[in-house]
């Protein structure tokens, strides 16, 4: 099944199907779904093994941190975050993508989203999940982290609403939960294909318990479509919103660095960035190795790289701004924090970033470079180490040298800091894994609407 | 007042516990006794040396055969139950159904019961959750000062000056703070050891007693006692009651880092052993010769208070005195110093000659080869000096040479100061003697086998004394040696007996303080572990007298000197106010020796300035070593260096670039045959051309905390060189060792430019504030009190806290008192590496100006208690707080620990607990916890309270009387232990307390004020006096 798409109109205009020529509704319903009924490739095993090896080290050294405490991770007093919470926004950041192909692309009726939603969304409640965890296990004590929860209780208290980590608690629940919801409404159809299409019965019987007795009736897809709807409508303020609140986590304390107005739509364009150059990532070796070429086309690949391109512009725009206003301010402490950074102890962080996020996308103008899949990964795998390395920079950069020179001190992950994020990282693939495993990772149903479009097409050409 | 009993169960020796005494007694009473007891067989064994020390029951100790048997069958009890022929099922069934009932029941572990009584007949004063404070004192050197001890119930927990006491007006000091540690340290010697072997002390009283007096028959016994230097009249009275029965013993004392250079001095310009002492109260110029008179040394907290007092530049007074700093090593005196020379140990000695000769003391001629720098310092000083006769002094240091010790009192005769600022009085000790010559005899002499009996009274000659003196292999001939040591250390290993001694607070006795003034000791608690105090230990010789106990023994010394009459009424009036009134020693006139000042200057101008020399300084907070298991003082930041848990070759910049060396570099220095290697230190303001090396550390036995914590440097003291030696070489080892500083130290030249920047130490001279009061304000960027938001309103209190920087020397005293204050926990070498000390009020260092000679500043940071906090605002679960008497509380039980506010803090005052650091496990440690301070958990943020504990105890005071808190009632622990009264606390609201009255002057100005927190604590800018002729130049 290893074909690149034929040559079509769109392509000679320089414009890539989204869906290759030829295919008819049943064929994509094969395709998809014989991902998940072909059985368990042996690879599989495999990568599944060993991402889970990954979880276990993430469960290791949990115990260990519940056992002894944050000590032993390379906090210290001026730095008083570190890791936890630059893998904190960082997996936020990666989770933005997902939001805004389904959500925004879907109501700007962007149809080449249609082949991505599926497993960009499974990406973001994925990366949710992850980002989600350090929060609750950064705190010294995270036995009592559920007060920051507002519920009624004996001791009479409230969380501090004024404290933006109460918002952030707000912010990352809606979004966990509204992106599941999301993603679980868009699988009822297709989980009712699967329930259709597999043999065995258990496996039937999980299925359609999970579609929720769809029948695929105009009464049905009518109120479908409605909810998916309102969804989106709800999703598409949380893209802005989520990011912008974790950028407030910075932007309303004075450390400098921190206290800058760029920070939200910077934030949410760092994020969107991120989450592309994730999608990306994901989506180059998945249609290579499930012979997804003919839904993921190089018209995806280019698009999303325009889209990181874009976005990363508007991040660089945010450096430049944040060192700008350092000096046009005159305030000495953002001056002396912007030159710390730039030529500190941590200055090689400073510039590694300023190649990955800045340089390395550049490349994406170059036509060549877009619609290889190969060097887009490259390019993406860049701007994920780039976008990792911007939160070390505002996290630590800022912190370790503030107002009192006598308090200035160094922060270094610990290898538990390390065997943390890792951790994360397997649980993020684990999760991937499953997902490509038992749910059909291209939505079917809305592969099947675009398909007479795309014969249409080639009927025209 | 007895001891935990928990503590004791804890014997390291690994016998019975009580639990385990209880259950055998339970077990014996069961077997059939077979034969009786013979109590006189009991005690025999008991009293006999090889009888077991712990003993479960009777029978043990008579070894009945009956519980030997019952030791060896596995199941007493039971065992008969089961005979050799078997057991029928239905037996069988009985007994397991039993067992497992009972098995069940005794599952369920019931506590034994304890009963919980009130006092039938309640002490007097003795009012659960309120201390008692006692007057004591603590010797340090032999020299004792008064201090006040919290007893909470039985237990002392805090240490602070005693007001009454001249050594103290009511300050202490970091050592004097940490000696509580020391007294509850978990590796304090807790028992009574032979050659390892832990016996009774009536074995020890038997075998010591007839052994000596086996000698004693001879009329030759070859004692000798080995003392620290003592100045207590009840222990010198013992020792020489001793030293009459036995013809044949001496008495030696010593200390490595005494007076010596002192003694020597005085002899050689006197002519006679006195004692100078210096009253600045009335000095209105001091220069300081080598000395660390404010920080350390006799009556430092004394010199302190009234130094300062001359320094308080106020609107309206605006004069200060004027101190003039030539040192060696730099020290933290010298950071208030108006001008500061560093100049090498023989530099100095030159520079002494010159300003001895430009004062005008007779026969003296300023050396030739001065450099021009030095030379123009000499003759400013002089000039300075001589303005101010009478009320001119020079101080010379403990560890100057005595040479310099020479001059300094020929300076002070010519100056007119001898009788004004200088005192010279009879000697404190009871026999000043040359005591590094001193024990250099008793190693002759044990090595020539020449000692019967070697008594070793505190100290540590093992790791201590001079290292030619060959002290531990001369001490192998010695038959009989008996130490009395606080802690099992390495000379306890060399010494057949061990005693515990009990500790000052354990204890009586008695002592004088630098001025001579009688100062009592009373024991706050039984001793813990059955120590004994010197004078009960040689009472154990005396032939004549039994026992004496510790009370007896300084109680009855005194019913001798001051005679029977109104005595009662005399020594308990002494015991309540800790000293005897009108004790100190009277200023003599004594002549200086002629031709002493020319001998001095010879001899000083001989030293060789061409070489590297060595300076050999007792550690600022270990002192010899003898504090180095003590936690708080090994974490406590020294004074400029900011290392803790280390000690390190310092050095100036440019020796170290010369020498190719960096800070953290191991380098090995060479005094001749001798080196050690230690990691090095470089010190903006050291001598160039010299090397100071910290004495006190790399101890190898003698506690958990002290063992393998820096570098032992006690081989390059030899008896000879005791303060240190020119001809030294340093050699990098290419290795290198990381240091544990609070304050980093590889970016001084960003840290010292920001700092000036920033301006977070505002600095400015006498003559700056006579033009311009308000120059502090100029050099900030304080906003106007304006904003969106409605006011904190307060209408009772509004607590408040200044610090006056000219007066802060860095000393570290309100560091170790808010630590013993605040239950505040030691976190260790690598914890500090991570930037994780836990101390509530830091010391910050800045320096100003050229690396080589830099000034220093010292500025105390606490909480500031913002009126607008940025802590408050982003704390999520609202556990640090605005009280509504403007402190900023820490809700330790809400926290969460997300350390948002540590973050948020521009001051960086907040301490996060990211291990579990407080010792909850040991014992003895809980008796010595504040218990009006929650001890802190792991994984919750802490700091400074303004001692909101104390605010609480003054409240309820106030309430019960109806009225308001007054002014000087509420004391932070900082304030209270502060030497130099830097620190002023007490309520803004009130328009007449000190503190507002301070925060008025124009010199108060807020940390940072441009961000607009409003800090409650304020600091008054330092001001300095600086000699315009030296500006000039």
């Amino acid at each position: 099944m290893a074909k690149e798409p034929r040559p079509s109109a769109s392509d000679r205009l320089g414009k890539p199907p989204v869906l290759a020529p030829g295919h008819t509704t049943s064929s994509v319903t094969d395709q998809i779904s014989a991902v998940i009924l072909r059985g368990t490739p042996r690879w599989w095993y495999f990568a599944f093994g060993f991402s889970f090896l990954l979880v276990l080290l993430l469960l290791q050294s949990l115990t260990k941190l519940f056992l002894e405490g944050t000590g032993i991770w390379g906090l210290n007093i001026p730095v008083g975050w570190g890791f936890a919470i630059i893998n904190f926004v960082w997996w936020i950041g990666i989770g933005h993508a997902g939001t805004l192909i389904s959500a925004i692309l879907l109501l700007l009726r962007q149809e080449w989203r249609t082949s991505i939603n599926r497993f960009a969304e499974a990406m973001t409640l994925f990366a949710v999940a992850c980002a989600g965890l350090y929060p609750l296990i950064h705190v010294g004590r995270p036995w009592l982290a559920y007060w920051l929860l507002p519920y009624p209780n004996t001791m009479g208290m409230w969380p501090q609403f004024r404290s933006p980590l109460i918002w952030d608690v707000f912010a990352v629940s809606t979004y966990a939960t509204v992106s599941l919801m999301f993603w679980y409404i868009g699988l009822i159809p297709d989980l009712a294909t699967m329930r259709d299409r597999v043999e065995n019965r258990w496996s039937k019987m999980v299925y359609g318990a999970l579609a929720m007795g769809w029948r695929g009736s105009a009464h049905h897809w009518h109120n479908y479509e409605t909810a998916y709807l309102l969804l989106a409508g709800l999703a598409t303020p949380l893209v802005v919103s989520v990011h912008s609140v974790v950028s407030f986590d910075f932007a309303v304390g004075q450390t400098p660095g921190w206290h800058a107005t760029i920070f939200p739509p910077y934030f949410v364009a760092g994020a969107i960035f991120a989450g592309f150059a994730m999608v990306l990532t994901l989506a180059i070796p998945l249609r290579a190795i499930f012979n997804l070429q003919d839904f993921i086309t190089l018209r995806h690949i280019q698009n999303m790289g325009k889209v990181m391109l874009a976005t990363g512009l508007i991040v660089a725009y945010g450096y430049m701004i944040e060192i700008f206003m350092a000096f046009y301010s005159g305030n000495q402490y953002e001056e002396f924090m912007i030159l710390n950074r730039i030529t500190g102890p941590y200055r090689n962080f400073w510039w590694a970033l300023i190649l990955c996020n800045i340089l390395a996308p550049q490349m994406i103008w170059i036509k060549k470079v877009r619609v290889t899949p190969a060097l887009m990964w490259i390019v993406a795998m860049f701007v994920n180490v780039g976008m990792w390395l911007e939160r070390f920079v505002i996290v630590v950069t800022s912190l370790h040298r503030d107002f009192l020179p006598s308090s200035w001190g160094m922060y270094a992950g610990t290898k538990w800091d390390w065997a943390t994020f890792i951790g994360t990282i397997g649980l993020f693939l684990s999760l991937l894994f499953l997902f490509v495993r038992f749910l059909p990772m291209i939505s079917i149903f809305e592969m099947r609407t675009i398909v007479p479009k795309s014969d249409s097409e080639e009927a025209s050409a | 007042m007895s001891a935990d009993p928990t503590s004791r169960a804890e014997e390291p020796n690994g016998m019975t516990t009580d639990k385990g005494s209880r259950d055998a007694a339970v077990a014996a009473d069961l077997v059939p006794r077979p034969e009786r007891l013979d109590l006189a067989a009991v005690r025999e064994r008991l009293d006999s040396a090889e009888g077991p020390e712990f003993w479960r029951t009777l029978e043990e100790v008579t070894g009945s055969e009956g519980f030997e048997e019952m030791l060896h069958r596995e199941f007493p009890r039971q065992a008969a139950v089961w005979p050799a022929e078997g057991v029928d099922r239905r037996r069988f069934l009985q007994l397991a159904g039993a067992s497992m009932a009972l098995g069940g029941l005794t599952g369920c572990t019931i506590q034994p019961p304890e009963s919980i009584v009130p006092y039938v007949d309640q002490p007097e004063q003795l009012v659960p959750g309120r201390p008692l404070f006692f007057a004591s004192a603590l010797t340090r050197g032999g020299l004792a000062t008064g201090v006040l001890v919290e007893s909470h119930m039985g237990r002392p927990t805090k240490i602070e000056g005693n007001p009454d006491h001249p050594a103290s007006l009511g300050a202490s000091d970091a050592i004097a703070q940490a000696t509580i540690l020391q007294l509850y340290d978990p590796d304090r010697s807790r028992v009574l050891r032979q050659l390892g072997r832990i016996r009774s002390w009536n074995a020890f009283l038997d075998d010591n007693r007839s052994g000596l007096q086996a000698l004693a028959g001879l009329g030759e016994a070859r004692i000798r006692i080995l003392t620290e230097t003592v100045t207590s009249p009840s222990t010198t009275a013992m020792i020489r009651r001793l030293l009459a029965a036995y013809p044949a013993a001496r008495w030696h004392q010593y200390e490595p880092t005494g007076r010596h250079a002192a003694r020597a001095g005085a002899r050689a310009a006197f002519g006679e052993a006195v004692d100078t002492r210096y009253d600045l109260s009335k000095a209105e110029v001091v220069v300081a010769l080598d000395a660390d008179f404010l920080a350390d040394g006799p009556g430092s907290l004394r010199h302190a208070r009234d130094f300062m007092a001359r320094r308080r530049v106020r609107h309206g007074t605006e004069s200060m005195s004027r101190y003039y700093a030539v040192e060696c090593v730099p020290t933290a005196s010298a950071s208030v110093a108006d001008h500061r020379l560093a100049l090498t140990p023989a530099r100095l000695g030159r520079f002494a000659v010159a300003l001895a000769a430009a004062v005008g003391v007779p026969g003296l001629s300023s050396p030739a080869d001065l450099d021009e720098r030095t030379r123009a310092f000499a003759e400013a000083v002089a000039t300075d000096l001589r303005e101010h006769r009478g009320a001119a002094v020079v101080i010379p240091g403990e560890q100057a040479a005595p040479d310099i010790h020479v001059l300094a009192h020929a300076i002070n005769a010519a100056l007119g100061a001898q009788g004004e600022t200088a005192l010279v009085t009879d000697p404190v000790e009871a026999e000043p003697i040359d005591q590094v010559a001193s024990i250099g005899e008793l190693a002759r002499d044990m090595a020539a086998g020449e000692v019967d009996v070697l008594l070793v009274l505190g100290g540590n000659p093992v790791y201590d004394a001079p290292a030619d003196l060959g002290f531990p292999e001369a001490m192998l001939k010695v038959s009989r040696k008996i130490r009395l040591g606080l802690y099992e250390d390495e000379t306890s290993r060399y010494c057949e007996w061990h005693v515990p001694m009990a500790h000052e607070l354990e204890s009586w006795g008695d002592a004088r303080s630098w001025d001579g003034t009688i100062t009592l000791q009373q024991p706050l608690l039984e001793p813990l572990y059955d120590g004994k105090t010197a004078t009960e230990l040689l009472s154990v010789f005396l032939p004549e007298a039994g026992e004496v106990t510790q009370r007896q023994s300084v109680e009855d010394h005194w019913r001798a000197e001051l005679g029977e009459t109104g005595f009662e009424t005399a020594w308990r009036r002494a015991l309540h106010d800790g000293f005897l009134a009108g004790t100190a020693l009277t200023a003599r006139t004594v002549p200086l020796r002629a031709g002493a000042a020319r001998e001095a200057s010879t001899a000083l101008l001989a030293a060789p300035t061409d070489t590297i020399e060595l300076a050999l300084r007792p550690d600022p907070t270990l002192l010899d070593g003898r504090w180095a298991n003590n936690g708080w003082l090994q974490e406590c930041p020294k004074p400029l260096t900011k290392l803790t848990w280390d000690n390190a070759a310092l050095v100036a910049p440019a020796l170290a670039e010369r020498l190719g060396l960096a800070t953290e570099d191991v380098a090995r220095v060479t005094v001749g045959e001798r080196s050690v290697e230690v990691p090095v230190w470089v010190l903006p303001g050291h001598p160039d051309g010299s090397v100071t090396l910290h004495l006190g550390h790399g101890r190898t036995f003698g506690g958990r905390v002290a063992q393998g914590v820096g570098v032992d440097v006690y081989p390059l003291f030899t008896s000879d060189a005791p303060r240190g030696a020119s001809g030294v070489s340093i050699e990098p080892t290419g290795r290198t060792h990381r240091l544990a500083s609070t304050q980093m130290h590889s970016n001084i030249e960003p840290e010292t430019e920001q700092a000036e920047k920033r301006h977070l130490v505002r600095v400015g001279t006498l003559g700056e504030f006579r033009e311009d009061p308000e120059f502090a304000h100029h050099k900030g960027h304080a906003l106007p009190d304006v904003s969106l938001y409605p006011e904190y309103e307060y209408e009772g209190h509004a607590w408040g806290l200044a610090v006056d920087l000219s007066a802060c020397t860095g000393c570290n005293a309100c560091v170790v008192a808010c630590q013993s204050e605040n239950n505040i926990p030691v976190v260790g070498r690598e914890q500090v590496l991570n930037g994780r000390e836990m101390h509530w009020i830091r010391i910050d260092r800045y320096y100003q100006g050229d690396l080589d000679d830099p000034k220093v500043h010292h500025q105390p940071v606490m909480c500031m208690h913002c009126e607008q906090a940025p802590c408050e605002v982003v704390c999520p679960v609202a556990a640090t707080v605005h009280s509504s008497e403007g402190l900023n509380d820490m809700v330790y039980n809400r926290c969460v620990g997300t350390r948002y506010c540590s973050n948020n803090c521009p001051y960086k005052v907040r301490r996060f607990n990211f291990l579990k650091y407080t010792d909850h496990e040991t014992p003895v440690l809980k008796m010595m916890r504040n218990p009006d301070v929650t001890v802190r958990t792991r994984g919750v943020m802490e700091k400074c309270t303004y001692c909101v504990q104390r605010i609480n105890h003054a409240r309820i005071d106030a309430k019960r009387e109806d009225r308001r808190i007054r002014d000087g009632e509420v004391v932070t622990a900082c304030q209270q232990a502060c030497p130099t009264g830097a620190i002023v606390f007490g309520d803004i609201n009130d328009p007449e307390s000190r503190v507002t009255k301070w925060k008025e002057e124009p010199l108060n100005y807020g940390l940072l004020d441009e961000l607009n927190t409003r800090p409650r604590t304020t600091y008054l800018a330092k001001v300095k006096n600086p000699n315009p002729a030296l500006e000039e130049a």
